[in-house]
């Protein structure tokens, strides 16, 4: 692994030793085998291999707000197109909004979800800075949210379920995002949602990075990946208006209630996708899996709903959001 | 049904007073101006037609038949679900924002009549936390759509906000979902929605209902935009355009129908209502 995180070292060391070993292993003959036939190196991999796991369960246990923001954007972490190369077959890229411009920061599809045939969204971050200029970072101009716009509206017509992948810092704030109405294609895209007749399930998969996710995430049920985040302002713009320091940006995630056993308590998210011991990066195949199940038994639940009983289910989910007082009662 | 409050707010903008008079200086032409004949006026500028804060109060008086004014939800009240402290309280920034505006929280919803027309007429209270929304925002529009669809009632919606409010986290966020959702249902109801953007209207209300109107106002000179133009500025490093994310900018670029000076307001919403065909009862 290319990137490591602090705390993440002490697992990436001992992860690092294992395939040392791995190595030795492959290059030494027979002979290496005790009396009985077995393998001792082998043995000794298997024993450390748990041990790495044991390690990052602990480490991972205690883990502040800071550090899983940290894990949300992760470098090596899955992106949307990890999983979905693993979650969806036949499929079948859309680009463009028809208006101006193809958005290449948010991605968009048909395909099959185990068999059956669904709408994809999701954010695409890039791997790398070639990569990330042609993403940009995950962080879509107004063409990005009117091509999701189109793909609500066509998944509606056809009747198919939408699955999106939330993982943005948030909409892109430029002159030609500002110029080519950001705040109207978020807006537009919120109101295609709650209008939709089909299944739609948002999966947080990284960073959930306010209007600019939201986005993707009107849905009737909302997961999160267990190292994912979901807040109305980074961290760092936080700290930078709170307290005109955007290095405070740990005591920011702290506050904001940004992590995925927050995000249940409050309500907004329906459900906690775990994550493989040490995060999504240490194994795509494991996590997708998760994923898998996940919006397996969503869709069971909401495939049985009309056209208008999902738009009002997803009414009644976000009518209820939110804390308030009636002080005359 | 009005809160009781200090008279009308014009001491954000309070330069001098000497005399008997108190003198303003206009934030556009630097004319001075007394503060009598600026309330006359409703705080726009003789000389240059600068549109000064108004007070919610003022904006009722405006824009509604006297009298006819009957709010709706006065008594909710936020809480403070994260627990959330940046050096003050939250409940501290809420208790002091109440005693500041005399308003519960950052917006006034309610029924009242337009030249005998009857509207649900919301105004955001900008000098509440910036008129930021957290969940009482969010709930009282959600329940001026509802109740406008149950009693048919056209929406007239004045946005002076910064966003969504920071204190109430994710729960901001989920405010912007909650009243577009409403807005939707208004708009299968076939009840018009005037949507106003004041100074300003930025951040989750620009990205939400604000520009979703039948018909999208912006005040002359409106702050209107996604971003916030230090992040724009920080993220592009270049400095930006003359008159940027103005109302007549993003009338050029196309997100506005009209500009209209706040005196003229009354006619031309009235007006838009019966061309909307909406009855007057
Ligand atoms: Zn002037």
């Amino acid at each position: 692994m290319a990137f490591v995180l602090p705390f993440e070292k002490p697992i990436a060391d001992l992860i690092g030793r294992v395939r040392e070993l791995r190595a030795v292993a492959v290059l030494r003959g027979p002979e290496g085998l005790d009396d009985d036939g077995d393998d001792p190196i082998e043995a000794e991999l298997k024993a450390l291999e748990g041990r790495a796991k044991d390690l990052a369960k602990e480490i991972f246990a205690d883990l502040t707000p800071w550090q899983k923001v940290q894990l949300s954007r992760h470098p090596a972490r899955p992106y949307t197109l990890d999983y979905v190369s693993r979650l969806i077959t036949d499929f079948t890229e859309l680009a463009g909004d028809r208006r101006f411009a193809e958005d290449e920061s948010l991605i968009a599809g048909l395909g099959r979800f185990e068999g059956r045939p669904v709408a994809v969204l999701g954010h695409q971050k890039g791997r790398g800075a070639k990569d990330n200029v042609r993403r940009n970072f995950g962080m879509p101009h107004p063409e990005g949210y009117r091509k999701a716009l189109r793909i609500y509206e066509l998944a509606d017509r056809f009747r198919l379920p939408i699955l999106t992948f939330i993982d943005t810092p948030g909409a892109y704030p430029g002159i030609g995002a500002e110029e080519r109405g950001q705040s109207e294609a978020i807006g537009a895209c919120l109101a295609a949602m709650a209008r939709a007749g089909v299944p739609i399930i948002a999966t947080i998969i990284g960073e959930g990075g306010s209007g600019g996710a939201l986005a993707l995430g009107v849905a009737n049920e909302v997961f999160v990946l267990e190292y994912g985040t979901y807040s109305v302002i980074t961290p760092e713009g936080c700290a930078s208006i709170l307290w005109k320091d955007g290095s405070k940006a740990d005591r920011a995630a702290a506050q904001m209630r940004m992590t995925a056993d927050e995000l249940f308590g409050l309500g907004v998210v329906d459900g906690v996708v775990e994550e493989p011991a040490g995060g999504a990066h240490h194994d795509v195949d494991a996590t997708a899996d998760a994923i898998r199940a996940t919006l397996r038994g969503s869709l069971d639940r909401l495939s049985s709903l009309t056209p208008h009983a999902l738009a009002d289910h997803r009414y009644a989910r976000f009518r209820r959001l939110g804390t308030f007082v009636d002080s005359a009662v | 049904m009005l809160p009781a409050r200090k008279p009308a707010g014009l001491d954000a903008s309070l330069k001098q007073s000497f005399g008997k008079g108190v003198f303003r200086k206009c934030d556009g032409c630097g004319e001075t101006l007394t503060a009598e004949r600026l309330a006359a006026t409703f705080e726009v500028c003789e000389h240059c037609g600068r549109h000064h804060k108004l007070s919610t109060r003022r904006w009722l008086e405006l824009l509604l038949d006297e009298g006819s004014f009957h709010a709706w939800d006065a008594d909710l009240v936020p809480t403070d679900p994260l627990g959330f402290e940046d050096g003050k309280r939250y409940p501290d920034r809420i208790s002091a924002a109440q005693k500041k505006s005399g308003w519960k929280d950052a917006i006034c919803t309610g029924h009242g009549t337009m030249f005998d027309r009857p509207v649900a007429f919301g105004v955001f209270i900008f000098e509440f936390l910036g008129g930021s929304m957290g969940s009482v925002v969010g709930e009282k529009i959600t329940r001026m759509f509802e109740r406008a669809i149950a009693e048919r009632l056209p929406v007239i919606l004045l946005s002076a906000s910064g966003g969504a409010r920071m204190q109430e986290g994710i729960l901001s966020l989920m405010q912007m979902a909650k009243t577009v959702s409403a807005r939707e249902r208004l708009r299968d109801a076939r009840l018009p929605f005037i949507s106003v953007s004041l100074n300003p209207t930025t951040g989750g209300v620009a990205a939400s209902f604000a520009l979703l109107g039948d018909v999208n106002i912006a005040e002359p000179g409106a702050l209107i935009g996604f971003a916030g133009q230090r992040v724009i500025e920080a993220t592009i490093r270049q400095t930006l355009p003359e008159g940027f994310q103005r109302a007549e900018f993003l009338k050029d670029h196309g997100m506005i129908d009209r500009i209209v000076p706040r005196t003229e307001m009354k006619r031309e919403f009235e007006r838009i209502c019966a061309l909307l065909h909406c009855p007057t009862v």
